[in-house]
């Protein structure tokens, strides 16, 4: 079947021949956009977030088949550049395997609530695994990205 | 699929660090860290005065930004922000098929046949191979090449490669390895790695023999047995590759892997080819911690390719990673600790047996560690240590992060936390009293570098640093128990467990000592080369050093580091990467925290080389370039009876306070805080630095409260992050560190390896904190809630 979604505020087409076949497959290994990352394929480490007509995915449970129309934004489309700049600035990258992800869930964390708690942050955060980090710079990072935006056009 | 190309080179952006985007500062939180303290303030900010002719040097030394002691962005960074750093899972190039492994189910068989057959009638499936196709060596390894490229005739773990395949999809590919026959015969497994040794069937065993224990008259003695289960890396980025047949019969390499040389030179006899015939490049790496250290997809992939003259492309998933690289070596341990009246140690016997599962590995220098660095950062006189890697039908084991300095290290220090509370210590006082100091002799008969004798007191006793650094935590204080808590801030959390009853608060500490770089008289050492000349437009007809090493970068900074130290030597700006292949000399591994003392090194003389050449050749007339190779000091190895030699280069020591609370009646554990003091020699770069600490204790934390792999007869029963808990952002309590600098003379810029001190020392602290919200002696890691509440209904 062939499947028509808006990615990154493109269009795109993907001819799907497993039903089941995940969006974070027709994501990388059809459409060649790789910034979303495999980890688990089992919805835990959160490396493959994405926005789904918004809401905040796993890309790796989402079913292709159920994006007809529908629009995805991934590291390339969904994360405002104040909060890609805190990430680099705070050594919140180390491997960067997460990142990805971790920029997805925190652009989304930012439009619901732009000043958010320590607390707040971490209830966020809580599905995207990172292995190098500690957590304690991406949290410096969102706190430092929060500022950037703060009367930034959304 | 993109375009095909001949070398899938790093983004522009990530080789140019001028070209960074600014950035805002980032922030200090109250929590602290390096950035608080004044000596780690970067020395200036800002590009210097040029040099008044670009193909000169400067004739007064000016400083440009990004120097080392600085936190300059990071070269990978940008493109790791935006999606385009291509990892070895993210690269693709025409024709490219995907390959597959069929791995054992069993954890010991002998393989009656194989029938391929159907796999390969299987439209778009290119090749499915066995052991009888590995063109070279059937077997490779680090240290012993004892491992089957395919098992040609039995399996010894479950997980076992047996068969790969290559089709046009990795659907396809996995449901061609499910098409293929093997008929196994089922052995019984051996699993016990006690049994093992006794039976002699072990890697290595090394005693450590100093003094006699046995004429010692303690006041007090503490015996314990203590068991350290299965740990996993876990990086996030599964093994991945990708193969290219060259044409004439070689093949170009692109895989995630901590050290390019080693794989070279284990990849090379088995595809039966000269070395000079493989190119091997380090594609992006997603983390490594040591899975990275032993071959996984390298051999495969070559054969896949050569045998279809197509590119292959390989890339486990969660699963088959968790199977697929060598893990944390658990452990069995049985501690004896003896005293006198003042906490004075008198004697320890140690008798430490580590699992290496079914092929060699790195155990034996994993042994090493255990054996030497068996009683810690303590002086002691009199040792009895006894440490084997035993071989058995489990995973295989090899290094992770601490690399054998991990497991001993929770052994020895819940051991002095039983002393002190058996003499009624301070647990500070008691590692205090029996801290190493310059001077020190080390249970390997190795006397700790007396650097600084203006150190020592005015009694003539030589300086500690570990008795400096637990000085040092002491004055930080525990954080108070609030009067009122978020409920989310209690053990348990948001799953609404308790509102504070049966909650208690605990406080505990762990030393650790790591050993820095290869020991035991290998032959340790990295390569640099630059080249130096004028840049064209592009770069504003700029001096520009291109930097050429076999480094790998998993994510700790060392391509920062390199720019840093470019920087500080020769005084410019503009300072590019060169991709890190086997066209130069080895860097050796990343890992045992050495690449910033090695690499760094060897960057460092070869940019003083070329400064050298600058100061007599004017750029202008064509490119400087100079190539060095850098080696610390020689070690010995261990005495095989008695365990002596000096066979450690550089120490490293990391100090953990842990504060807890547990709900002791549901068994559940919340890290409220973790403040470390930790000696690094010199500050290379604070936002890297402070990155590795939070890092390295954070997996310290999980091994002490949730990471294990179960094995049950040989067989892994939790292969999934659903199953196998790593520390996520509701596990991990916000850090405070307070950054040490005893400067190592022989180590470029003083610095001291960083990486792994941290992931040694947080474990026992966290287990000692939980020890004294509990009162129980908890000698297994990870805790788990059921040892926290089995004494429930039992009578006492």
């Amino acid at each position: 079947m062939r499947v028509t979604m808006r990615v990154d505020g493109q269009d795109a087409s993907a001819d799907i021949d497993r039903p089941g076949e995940s969006l974070l497959s027709t994501l990388r290994d059809r459409l060649g956009m790789t910034g979303s990352k495999n980890a688990c394929e089992q919805g835990e480490c959160g490396s493959c977030t994405v926005l789904l007509d918004g809401d905040l995915v796993c890309s790796c449970l989402v079913a292709t088949a159920q994006c007809e129309g529908r629009e995805v934004k991934t590291v390339v489309g969904a994360v405002p550049r104040p909060v890609r700049d805190a990430f680099v600035a705070c050594g919140a990258v180390q491997c960067g395997f997460c990142t990805p992800g971790i920029l997805v869930s925190v652009a989304d964390l930012l439009e619901r609530e732009p000043d958010p708690s320590d607390a707040a942050i971490r209830e966020a955060l809580a599905g995207n695994l990172c292995r190098c980090t500690g957590y304690e710079k991406i949290i410096d990072a969102v706190h430092t990205a929060a500022g950037s935006l703060v009367g930034e056009p959304r | 699929m993109r375009e095909l190309s001949a070398s899938p080179r790093l983004p522009k952006e990530q080789a140019s660090p001028a070209a960074a985007t600014e950035t805002p500062t980032p922030p200090h939180r109250a929590a602290g860290g390096v950035g608080n303290q004044p000596e780690a303030e970067p020395r200036l900010r800002g590009a210097g005065p040029k040099p008044a002719r670009p193909g000169r040097p400067a004739t007064e030394r000016t400083e440009p930004s990004g120097t080392v002691g600085q936190s300059p962005v990071r070269p990978d960074a940008e493109a790791k922000v935006n999606g385009s750093f291509d990892y070895a899972s993210d690269l693709g190039f025409d024709g490219m098929l995907w390959g597959h492994t069929l791995r054992s189910p069993h954890p010991r068989a002998r393989i009656r046949s194989i029938d391929t057959g159907p796999a390969l009638a299987m439209p778009g499936v290119a090749a499915v191979l066995t052991a009888a196709d590995v063109p070279g060596k059937l077997h490779y390894g680090l240290v012993y090449a004892d491992q089957p490229v395919l098992a040609p005739d039995e399996v010894n773990y479950q997980g076992e490669p047996v068969a790969i395949i290559a089709a046009e999809t990795l659907d396809l590919a996995r449901r061609a390895a499910e098409a293929v026959t093997v008929d196994y015969e089922e052995l019984d497994p051996h699993c016990d790695p006690e049994e093992a040794v006794a039976s002699g069937n072990y890697f290595r065993y090394q005693p450590v023999r100093l003094g006699d224990p046995d004429a010692q008259t303690p006041a007090v003695v503490v015996t314990r047995q203590y068991t350290v289960g299965m740990q996993d890396q876990a990086p996030l980025g599964p093994e991945s590759g990708v193969a290219l047949p060259t044409g004439d019969g070689g093949v170009q390499l692109y895989v995630a892997t901590q050290w390019v040389h080693a794989d070279l030179e284990q990849v090379a006899p088995c595809l039966g080819l000269e070395p000079d015939r493989i190119h091997l490049e380090i594609a992006g790496i997603g983390g490594a911690f040591g899975a990275r250290e032993d071959l996984s997809v390298q051999v495969h992939l070559g054969m896949l390719a050569l045998a279809t003259g197509r590119p292959v492309k390989m890339m486990y998933d969660r699963a088959e990673s968790f199977v697929g690289h060598v893990h944390r070596h658990p452990a069995r341990m049985r501690y004896e600790h003896a005293a006198d009246a003042d906490g004075k140690l008198l004697y320890v016997k140690a008798r430490v047996i580590l699992d290496g599962g079914a092929y060699a590995s790195t155990t034996d220098a994993v042994v090493g560690n255990a054996a030497s660095l068996a009683v810690g950062p303590y002086e002691i006189e009199h040792v009895s240590i006894d440490a084997w890697g035993a071989r058995t039908n489990n995973p295989p084991c090899g290094a992770m992060r601490g690399f054998g300095g991990v497991q001993t290290c929770f052994a020895y220090e819940s051991q002095m936390d039983a002393l002190a509370e058996a003499l009624g210590l301070d647990p500070l006082e008691i590692r205090r009293r029996n801290a190493v100091a310059q001077g020190s002799k080390l249970i390997n008969g190795q006397v700790v570098d007396v650097y600084e004798p203006d150190r020592a007191d005015a009694f003539g006793t030589p300086f500690s640093p570990l008795a400096d650094m637990l000085d040092r935590i002491k004055e930080i204080p525990v954080p108070p128990v609030p009067s009122a808590r978020n409920i989310v801030d209690l053990p348990g959390g948001v799953g609404n467990t308790t509102h504070g009853e049966g909650v208690r608060r605990g406080v505990g500490y762990g030393v650790g000592l790591k050993n820095v770089c290869y020991s035991e008289g290998f032959d340790d050492y990295s390569t640099a080369r630059i080249r130096l000349e004028l840049g064209g437009p592009e770069h504003g007809g700029e001096p520009v050093a291109y930097v050429h090493t076999a480094a790998a970068e998993v994510g700790q900074g060392h391509w920062v580091l390199q720019t840093q130290i470019v920087r500080t030597e020769l005084g410019i700006d503009r300072v590019e990467l060169l991709p890190n292949d086997t066209k130069v000399g080895s860097a050796g591994s990343s890992s045992a925290s050495r690449q910033s003392y090695m690499t760094g090194g060897a960057v460092k003389a070869a940019a003083e080389a070329v400064r050298e050449l600058w100061a007599e050749h004017d750029l202008a007339d064509g490119p400087l370039e100079a190539t060095r190779v850098f080696r610390h000091r020689a070690t010995k190895p261990m005495d095989p009876l008695t365990g002596q030699g000096d066979s450690h280069v550089q120490l490293a020591l990391c100090v953990h306070r842990a504060t807890v609370d547990v709900d002791v009646e549901l068994g559940l554990v919340k890290v409220v805080d973790l403040t470390c003091v930790q000696d690094v020699g010199k500050i290379m770069n604070p936002s890297a630095l402070e990155g590795q600490i939070h890092g390295g204790t954070a997996q310290g934390l999980g091994l002490a409260l949730m990471e294990e792999m179960i094995t049950e007869d040989g067989r892994v029963k939790n292969a999934s992050f659903t199953d196998y808990l790593i520390p996520t952002i509701l596990d991990m309590p916000p850090m405070r560190l307070r950054i040490v600098e005893n400067a190592d003379p022989e180590a470029p810029y003083g610095l001291r390896g960083a990486g792994e001190p941290p992931t040694l020392s947080s474990t026992p602290a966290i287990v000692a904190a939980v020890r004294d919200a509990t009162g129980l002696a908890l000698t297994q890691i990870p805790v788990r809630p059921e040892h926290l509440t089995s004494h429930f209904g039992r009578p006492s």
